[in-house]
């Protein structure tokens, strides 16, 4: 089952930027290698942070916008959204741990 | 519980390794590392691997490997192993605070991209600065960016963006670039690339809010130091091998590259083989890489039965 919501540049500001609870954002597109190995990792962290953490990614190719207005440079990014602006970000396709630190240390700063 | 052979590594070299010391009965373990599949996944085409007449892509190419390493037992791991003890018998591995013993291991931890370091370089890091043409030219569309290197993987990439950015500058500290004849041909050849000779990138300038925005040049002859106006830094400026795990357990040399008996892939540590590029820097091929990760599975059982 697909735990991660598809965010796009008409719904970002809806589902991201007014959600009540931390936002993980994976920018990400279909010819990126390294995306391709962050894609599943992304996808268990939704299942294992569900209710505690929103999940979703934004294809960049689709949603230059989005991409823009957060500065994206170089992808996979990863941002983390609380109370609507960023609060942490990762660049790259990195180990798990390393996203599951960051979403912790948002959630412990509560 | 002791493994028989622990894979560290997941490039052509490691998946190779797997596949053959699965097909050997000896249940391998892969650690796949921060870059599963290697450096591959961050190319595009590969048009030099053979069976593939019409090329195939990189990520492609490495999930075959993966998937056929798979099929005979292979059990990999997107994990990084942050330790090692290799002095006395069984081995020991560390993934974080996990401990696995195994009889030997193959290191195919391969190389990654070279940086200047420069403090700039890494604050700015995917935020205007990239080792990945192929992820990140994208986000250049009608911009100008440099890339510093003069090799083949400077050329090739610098024509990649190409497709995406409207001006490509190439600055290379020499007044003759290292990369094969047919690839300066092709660099000569393109409108939107041209060439800054003799000169070294010594900052960069930007924030990770703006991205890049220029550069600081020194020229190598004169000396002097001037900005150049871009709007992002590609760096191909070459490798550095993944050793640093088993520095000073391992002879190296002076680059870092594990040293292998020669015609085979023995480490100066029985029982420790090396296979692909982390102990190459003369070929640096997928192929080269399959073969001598293929050539550490046989080493590894000839071993084990003796």
């Amino acid at each position: 089952m697909k735990n991660t919501i598809e965010f796009n540049d008409s719904n970002f500001d809806k589902e991201v930027i007014e959600s009540d609870i931390p936002v993980l954002v994976d920018f990400w597109a279909e010819w990126c290698g390294p995306c391709k190995i962050i894609g599943p990792v992304v996808e268990e962290i939704a299942g294992e942070y569900s209710g505690k953490v929103k999940v979703g990614k934004v294809d960049v190719d689709h949603n230059p916008n989005t991409a823009m207005k957060f500065g994206i440079r170089s992808i996979p990014s990863l941002l983390v959204f609380d109370r609507g602006s960023v609060a942490e970000q990762v660049v790259g396709a990195v180990p798990k741990k390393n996203i599951t630190d960051v979403l912790d240390r948002v959630l412990n700063s509560k | 519980m002791i493994s028989k052979v622990i894979i560290i590594g997941s490039g052509p070299a490691g998946l190779t390794a797997a596949l053959y010391a699965g097909r050997a009965n000896l249940n391998p373990i892969v650690f796949e590392g921060d870059q599963p599949g290697g450096q591959l996944t961050i190319t595009t085409d590969v048009e030099n691997y053979p069976g593939f007449p019409e090329g195939v892509l990189g990520p492609e190419l490495m999930d075959l490997f993966r998937k056929q390493a798979v099929r005979f037992g292979a059990e990999c791991y997107f994990k990084y192993v942050s330790k090692v003890e290799i002095h006395e018998k069984p081995f020991k591995v560390w993934v974080g605070d996990k401990q696995y013993e195994t009889d030997t291991i193959i290191i195919s931890t391969g190389a990654s991209a070279r940086l200047l370091g420069l403090e700039s370089e890494n604050k700015l890091m995917g935020h205007g600065v990239s080792t990945c043409a192929t992820c990140d030219g994208f986000f250049y569309k009608e911009k100008h960016v440099i890339i510093v290197g003069g090799g083949d993987s400077a050329m090739e990439e610098a024509i990649f963006l190409t497709k995406f950015a409207k001006r490509v500058s190439v600055i290379h500290r020499r007044d003759e670039l290292r990369a094969s004849k047919i690839m300066q041909e092709r660099v000569f050849n393109n409108p939107k690339i041209d060439i800054v000779w003799n000169a070294v990138m010594v900052d960069i300038e930007g924030t990770q809010v703006d991205g890049v925005k220029a550069v600081i040049l020194r020229d190598t002859l004169s000396l002097e130091t001037r900005k150049f106006a871009c709007d992002g830094v590609f760096l191909a400026i070459g490798h550095n091998p993944n050793t640093s795990v088993f520095r000073g357990m391992l002879e190296m040399d002076k680059q870092g590259y594990i040293i292998i008996k020669n015609g085979s892939t023995k480490t100066s540590v029985e029982g420790v083989f090396a296979a692909g590029d982390v102990a190459d820097h003369v070929y640096r091929q997928a192929i080269t890489a399959a073969g001598s990760g293929c050539m550490a599975a046989i080493d590894v059982e000839h071993y084990l039965q003796s």
